[in-house]
């Protein structure tokens, strides 16, 4: 056991290092920019010295880099100050699926664009009424001539108001059983028939859309898969998901909450030499090195070639009330200015708040608590299927409100 | 990176689980559990023939001198069969005392008995219900002899000799080597919360005595100690804490409530879901304890405490929910369920609470911060 690189690792390591020392962009250079410019700058030149989506195959803009290498890769970039990537979800979902999926001549015409930060792609999943039971999507696709004519509502829909393009699960059977009837696409977002609405959030801010089809023109060959097939493509896109939003990101962590506590005053002490914030303190400290250490098992796993195992799927199940529950306890321990958002009056710049506010999505994106709680019963432990009330029935049949 | 156990190490694990698994079955447990023997005997003869209690007494004095890592998988393995034998007090407790501490001519004197199972030992720190603490020893060393009461003794039934701690006539306070067969040393059985392992109170009526090593601060050797066997106990009890997870698994896919299995309830997958979830945060934690006792890092308390503190939790939450996963099935004696439950609370309460192992780690943080 050792936390060291192979040989080979540590070369490859010292070689991004030294590109990345000479090549993030400095704060002169984004001045004036705005966060797509940004961006975009940033994974262009990414691209041109071949450090963009590394592990993709060469002709796709890659350079067949390992697994570990990735993680080398990925830890080596988030010592520097980078400008935020709007790539996550067109590079870890939308390109593994057309990489399944699409035609040579279409991975070839789209996957370099991809990789070069010139389009942008985004996910079109989840419906009003399909989120967790996202096989229940009701948006239609009717066929008519060499096209198909959509509409419909999606939600939850990231970065849709800068994509360039989309890729979209639709009902073209209704009349088939739940998840036989369904159909992906990939679609242009700047065609007729798109309206995109930023969703505000309860943070304040806005990362999700609502995307409205109405009448929306896609050239069948736009279909990965068979007609009916759109489940089985939708779960390569789903596969990656875990794998693409993991991490742990910004936010509330324990140092953070354990420098306020050396901070603050609590019946006239540090608040840190309190017992009660000691023990709650050390319960955050271990499950934040139980999930590194994790990942620690993880890493090991790639390096030898190995697939990792579910130990990954716990991540965000971890982490993600573990923050809503920091920011509240750190809050509390800012007494009656907790109650302040002000970033002229609040601590560390209203950091708690902003993650006590943004928190509540972390623990359903992707995924909700009880959904990841699904997946690890069922596919670590072993456990069978819930029963299901919507199983061997055409989907018009399905349920979707009580019988008055 | 290469954060996992060698191949070796893993075939070492394959033979222990294999061993465990004819020896030490959760019948055979329950028999010593059920019986009066204050350990089973036969497993303890067959765990010393495969030299795991030498497993790191070093060459020199007898024993395997194998890595920290080996006896990680020991304890883990040792921890999922819930073994009834005294190997923690007598490995991670008293033969580690005698590797860190031990004056030359102790360790001659000792670590190859131990290691050939001539001779087990203890670890007497308590002295009262309710603090540990060295400040309050009352138990006291002068002339070559110690008195006073220790309870409760882990395996001080069974022990031949024990590793007291207790207070110098210039009252700072050490560990002093104590033959437990001495007519100076009276043995009182007391009953265990597990009765598959035994504990006892010891009460030394100028009992024969010798210091351990050389003027060495007690609290330094039960620091040092305990972080060590800290980590040792941890595996054990994510060891155990698998079992307990598997025994409800087993069950919730066996037991069938309104037509279907109950392991297919929602109610029940997140419970198991959940008990996953912690025992892979303490099994991820007692990897870094592996490493820290495998390297003797400097990190070695931070890691200590934070696979003691995860373990303590994810084993007390698994062998709970275990009983609960059972229903009223697993509130009866005839159930499996409680020996888990209670082997969990057992290790809970060896080396310190976990109040005070968040206490360790807490301080371990801030001293790490300071530096």
């Amino acid at each position: 056991m050792d936390f060291n690189d192979s040989t080979q690792e540590a070369k490859f390591r010292e070689e991004v290092s030294a590109w990345l020392k000479d090549n993030v962009p400095s704060a002169k250079e984004l001045d004036g920019l705005d966060y797509l410019e940004k961006a975009k700058l940033w994974q262009k030149r990414k691209y041109d010295a071949g450090w963009s989506c590394i592990r993709w195959p060469v002709e796709y803009g890659g350079r067949n880099a390992s697994p570990i290498e990735q993680v080398i890769w990925n830890q080596e970039e988030s010592k520097h100050d980078t400008p935020e990537s709007i790539f996550v979800i067109g590079h870890g979902m939308c390109a593994p699926t057309m990489m399944s999926w699409a035609s040579d001549e279409q991975k070839k015409r789209y996957l370099p664009k991809l990789a070069s930060g010139e389009e942008v792609w985004c996910q079109l999943f989840s419906e009003p009424a399909g989120g967790s039971d996202l096989a229940a999507l009701r948006t239609s696709a009717e066929k008519d001539g060499d096209d198909w004519v959509i509409n419909g509502q999606k939600i939850w829909t990231s970065g849709a108001h800068y994509s360039d393009y989309g890729v979209l699960v639709v009902r073209t059977d209704p009349t088939a059983q739940k998840h036989q009837g369904l159909s992906y696409f990939f679609i242009d977002m700047k065609s007729p028939g798109i309206e995109i609405k930023p969703i505000k959030q309860i943070s304040g801010s806005s990362n999700f859309n609502e995307v409205y089809f109405s009448n929306l023109r896609v050239p069948d060959a736009q279909r990965l898969g068979e007609i009916g097939q759109g489940w089985q493509v939708a779960l390569t896109t789903l596969m990656n998901e875990r794998a693409a939003i993991g991490g742990g990101g910004g936010g509330v962590n324990f140092d953070s909450v354990f420098d306020l506590a050396r901070k603050v005053n609590k019946n006239g002490r540090p608040a840190i030499e309190d017992s009660q914030v000691r023990a709650k303190l050390a319960d955050w400290y271990v499950q934040e090195s139980g999930l590194k250490f994790a990942g620690y098992r993880s890493m090991t796993a790639l390096s030898k070639g190995e697939i990792p195992g579910p130990e990954n799927s716990i991540g965000k199940l971890v982490g993600a009330p573990k923050q809503q529950d920091m920011a509240s306890f750190a809050l509390d321990l800012l007494e009656a200015s907790g109650s302040i958002w002000d970033e002229n009056f609040s601590e560390s710049n209203g950091l708690f708040q902003a993650t006590f506010m943004a928190s509540p999505g972390g623990r359903i994106a992707g995924g909700t608590d009880e959904v990841m709680a699904n997946i690890i019963a069922e596919r670590v432990l072993g456990m069978p299927q819930d029963m299901r009330a919507d199983k061997g029935i055409p989907f018009t049949e399905i349920p979707t409100a009580q019988k008055p | 990176m290469n954060f996992e156990f060698s191949d070796e190490q893993q075939l070492l694990r394959e033979q222990a689980q294999s061993f465990l698994a004819d020896n030490s079955s959760i019948k055979k447990v329950r028999e010593t559990f059920e019986s009066d023997a204050p350990y089973d005997q036969e497993l303890w003869k067959k765990v010393v023939e495969l030299g795991w209690t030498g497993a790191s007494i070093p060459e020199k004095y007898q024993g395997l001198g194998l890595s920290y890592l080996n006896l990680c998988v020991i304890a883990e393995e040792l921890g999922r069969a819930m073994a009834p034998i005294p190997f923690s007090s007598s490995v991670y407790l008293a033969t580690e005392s005698l590797i860190l501490y031990g004056s030359e001519k102790q360790k001659s004197s000792f670590l190859p008995r131990l290691a050939s199972g001539e001779i087990i030992g203890c670890f007497a720190s308590d002295e009262t219900c309710t603090d540990s603490s060295l400040d309050s020893l009352q138990t006291n060393f002068s002339n070559g002899r110690v008195s006073g009461e220790k309870i409760p003794v882990a395996d001080g039934g069974i022990a031949d000799f024990a590793i007291v701690l207790a207070k110098k006539e210039d009252s700072n306070s050490s560990a002093f080597i104590v033959d437990l067969n001495s007519p100076e040393v009276e043995r009182i059985p007391v009953k265990s919360i597990d009765p598959s392992r035994d504990q006892a109170k010891l009460v030394f009526h100028d009992a024969p005595a010798e210091e351990l090593g050389d003027q060495v601060s007690g609290n330094i050797i039960l620091d040092t100690v305990y972080d060590r066997a800290a980590i040792l106990f941890a595996w054990e009890q994510v060891g155990g804490s698998d079992t307990a997870l598997n025994m409800a698994k087993a069950y919730a896919m066996e037991r069938f409530a309104f037509g279907r299995p109950i392991a297919s309830f929602q109610a029940i997958k997140h419970k198991l879901a959940n008990v996953y979830v912690k025992n892979t945060l303490a099994r991820s934690n007692c990897y870094y304890g592996a490493w820290a006792i495998s390297t003797n890092s400097e990190e070695i308390s931070t890691a200590a405490a934070s696979a003691r503190l995860s373990s303590t939790q994810a084993f007390y939450f698994s062998s709970k929910e275990n009983i609960q996963t059972h229903g009223g099935m697993g509130f009866t004696w005839e159930f499996d369920c409680q020996i888990p439950y209670r082997r969990a609370r057992l290790l809970a309460a060896n080396i310190g609470s976990e109040a005070i192992w968040q206490e360790k780690l807490i301080s371990s943080i801030e001293a790490h911060k300071a530096a």
